[in-house]
């Protein structure tokens, strides 16, 4: 159905490749407009965090908690999704589930075709990105118009979110009054923010109107209830939960908790750790489609659960963290690499450091392989994590599986993608020298007085720095002098 | 096989013998169901939702109406919309609210669903509660007062007792027993819509009510 090229497990490829991660990585540093850009955005971000714990010994049990909760969901996954799946029926809420992008918009395209749709308005959802939803729609010829300001912002650009709280992080007010000023009829140039607003909320007003469809993410789903939660500020997830006749939802499988308590940890730590908000304007639970004597809401609603690799990280105990996260993106606002090159800069619907551990289960090794170096392993991802992802740790695993001989981990799609024999032959060397101290004093005796022979060129270590040279003299020797 | 099977089956062949124990909620929250008085409670919940750009205002359940009229002509509004067949929808169909239209909700959603957008100037509704620790209202949708109501009007009024407010999300949840029955729609509002989207400037009256009003009744006395 779908145009999009595939990789060797028939996943759909990045829409950047390995190779050319590291140009547009370079060319992202060197943009000084955006490096200053991010950087303001990512230190307004921090700050509003830490003001929102500021007591270390409640963020601590708070974090604890909501580590607890999402291991204990996660291992009671396979339960949970039909306890939810019974639930939700019952509540007349119809579930569909999908392994891949592909079937997942084939579902959904379905419900709209038997609906003869042809306006589905959509709130923020990344899981709608990560299956390039309007793509897909927009070749069948239904439109999806976003509606979160920053996500309508992006697609009237025809961009990529940057950041998955903020996606259009990286536009100043001057050019989102040119965007508006140029794609929306009538309007004039203003860089005022207020009046900004105000003409996205006049034209999608009259879009929430008009549409067949309402399309929206989850932030939790509640097993023992059979409910959907999503967490927003704007009231246009609200609206297209709301007011189309039909309501279609869509998450990854692992947003499932079993109990509605559960939410109330995961929702405070969620808001205080993504924008620094004690709690977003709106909490909304939703429960079914318009039954009994109610009077509104949809007539529809349908949950789409989607798998997309994530059963991958599920099967391994170390990389089942991965599947924790509640999508804060506290770990992206505190990393010092991602603050330098922006959110486009990855290539993938997920940037920054949590988009570095989950894509390789989406989108495999093969076009992955780079992300987990892109990281100085600094530490700051892990421990602002809300729910305590090891993030670090799980980058270094992914390095292993990325570089290790082909077919060492047949689990792990495109694991061996980076694996060059060269290098690991110098590594397999090193290990060998430095596990016997005899040869490595000779190496190192050698090495002083071979020197002069140290390459001036070091291949990537010398695109930005000075050639290494052994010193003249050995430590032992110099140890041996003092005494 | 289908798609659901065999999801099914691939955690199922990786699933864990044993679950994580459940997580100890109430140790958490605890310490923070502090014994404060109804008072202390209504000045926490007001500064929170302050915060948010909410306007409050503490009245009786004597004078909300009155005080409602006089709000609803400080702000302009021609049409209120309200659910006629609840307890304050009654109060204030017998009311007297001059200059302002009062349009109880009738029909289904579509039938009113032009109005709603274009010619309704505030929506009223009850709160079912409130949460002190964020500022935050509780707010059930339901036949009498759906969950339009309280979303496409420009502005929303909330009114509130004092006597329903929890000290956090989870007391709510826990001490009602929400988890034996939701409605189909169920809504924690924290102040007007908004949005910091563009440049991190934040602005208000994004896609829902530019203005929140809460009034609140029977803020005096002691007893919970």
């Amino acid at each position: 159905m779908s145009t999009q090229a595939r990789n060797t497990a028939g996943q759909p490829i990045a829409f950047v490749s390995a190779q050319a991660l590291r140009a547009r990585m370079h060319d992202a540093v060197n943009d000084a407009h955006l490096r200053q850009s991010f950087r303001g955005a990512m230190d307004f971000l921090m700050a509003k965090r830490a003001a929102q714990f500021p007591d270390e010994g409640e963020l601590d049990s708070l974090r604890g908690l909501s580590e607890a909760i999402r291991q204990y969901s996660l291992t009671k996954l396979p339960d949970l999704l039909e306890q939810l799946e019974a639930n939700l029926t019952r509540n007349g809420v119809q579930v569909h589930w999908a392994e891949t992008p592909d079937e997942a918009n084939a579902i959904m395209l379905d419900i709209a075709r038997r609906h003869q749709a042809k306006l589905i308005v959509k709130g923020k959802s990344m899981v709608s990105e990560e299956i390039e939803f309007n793509h897909a729609m927009e070749a069948a010829g239904v439109g999806a118009l976003e509606s979160d300001m920053g996500e309508y912002i992006v697609q009237l650009a025809g961009e990529k979110p940057s950041h998955i709280i903020m996606p259009a992080i990286h536009q100043t007010k001057q050019q989102i009054a040119r965007l508006f000023a140029e794609h929306i009829p009538g309007v004039d140039y203003t860089d005022n923010v207020d009046a900004l607003i105000q003409i996205g909320r006049r034209v999608l007003r009259e879009k929430f109107e008009e549409a067949d469809i309402g399309l929206s993410g989850v932030n939790f789903a509640v097993a023992e209830t059979g409910t959907l939660c999503l967490v927003e500020n704007e009231g246009n997830g609200r609206m297209c939960t709301t007011v189309p006749k039909v309501h279609i939802a869509i998450t990854g499988i692992e947003k499932v908790v079993e109990k509605l308590e559960h939410v109330a940890p995961l929702f405070s730590i969620l808001t205080r750790s993504a924008t620094g908000q004690a709690v977003s304007t709106y909490f909304n639970m939703i429960s079914g489609p318009r039954r009994g004597d109610d009077r509104d809401g949809p007539e529809e609603v349908h949950l789409v659960l989607l798998d997309n690799g994530r059963s991958q990280a599920y099967a391994d105990e170390q990389l089942r963290q991965t599947l924790q996260c509640i999508r804060c993106g506290a770990c992206m606002n505190h990393c010092p690499v991602y603050t330098r090159i922006g959110g486009h800069a990855y290539g993938t619907t997920y940037p920054g450091p949590i988009g570095k551990i989950v894509s390789p289960h989406m989108m495999g090794l093969e076009q992955t392989h780079l992300l987990p170096t892109a990281s100085s392993l600094c530490g700051a991802c892990g421990e602002v994590c809300p729910v305590k992802i090891p993030i670090p740790e799980l980058l270094i695993r992914l390095r292993g599986e990325a570089n290790s001989a082909p077919h060492a981990n047949p689990a792990m799609v495109g694991q061996g993608a980076g694996y060059d024999a060269k290098i690991s032959l110098l590594w397999k060397l090193w290990a060998r020298l430095y596990a016997r101290p005899a040869t490595y004093r000779a190496f190192t005796w050698l090495a002083t007085r071979f020197r002069f022979l140290t390459p001036k060129q070091q291949s990537g270590w010398t695109a930005a720095r000075t050639p290494l040279k052994p010193a003249p003299r050995r430590l032992r020797d110099m140890v041996k002098d003092r005494r | 096989m289908s798609a659901r099977d065999r999801i099914l089956a691939k955690l199922r062949g990786s699933q864990p013998a044993q679950a994580k124990a459940l997580p100890d909620l109430a140790a958490h929250y605890a310490p923070r169901a502090r014994g404060e008085s109804k008072a202390e409670r209504l000045a926490r919940f007001r500064t929170g939702i302050e915060g948010f750009h909410a306007e409050v205002h503490v009245t009786t359940e004597s004078d909300w109406p009155a005080l409602l009229a006089r709000l609803c002509a400080d702000k302009q509004v021609g049409t209120l919309m309200f659910g006629a067949a609840t307890p304050a929808g009654r109060r204030l169909a017998g009311s007297s609210v001059p200059n302002v239209e009062l349009r109880p909700w009738a029909g289904q959603f579509e039938d009113i669903k032009a109005d709603l957008f274009h010619r309704i100037d505030a929506g009223f509704t009850q709160a079912r509660g409130a949460i002190a620790e964020t500022g935050s209202l509780i707010v059930w949708s339901s036949a009498a007062e759906p969950r339009s109501l309280s979303l496409v009007p420009p502005i929303h009024f909330a009114l509130l007792d004092a006597a329903t407010i929890h000290p956090t999300f989870y007391d709510a949840l826990v001490s009602e027993n929400w988890a034996a029955g939701l409605p189909t729609n169920a809504l924690l509002i924290s102040g007007p819509s908004k949005t910091a989207d563009i440049q991190q400037t934040l602005a208000y009256g994004a896609h829902g009510p530019k203005e929140l009003v809460v009034l609140v009744i029977n803020a005096e006395g002691d007893a919970a």
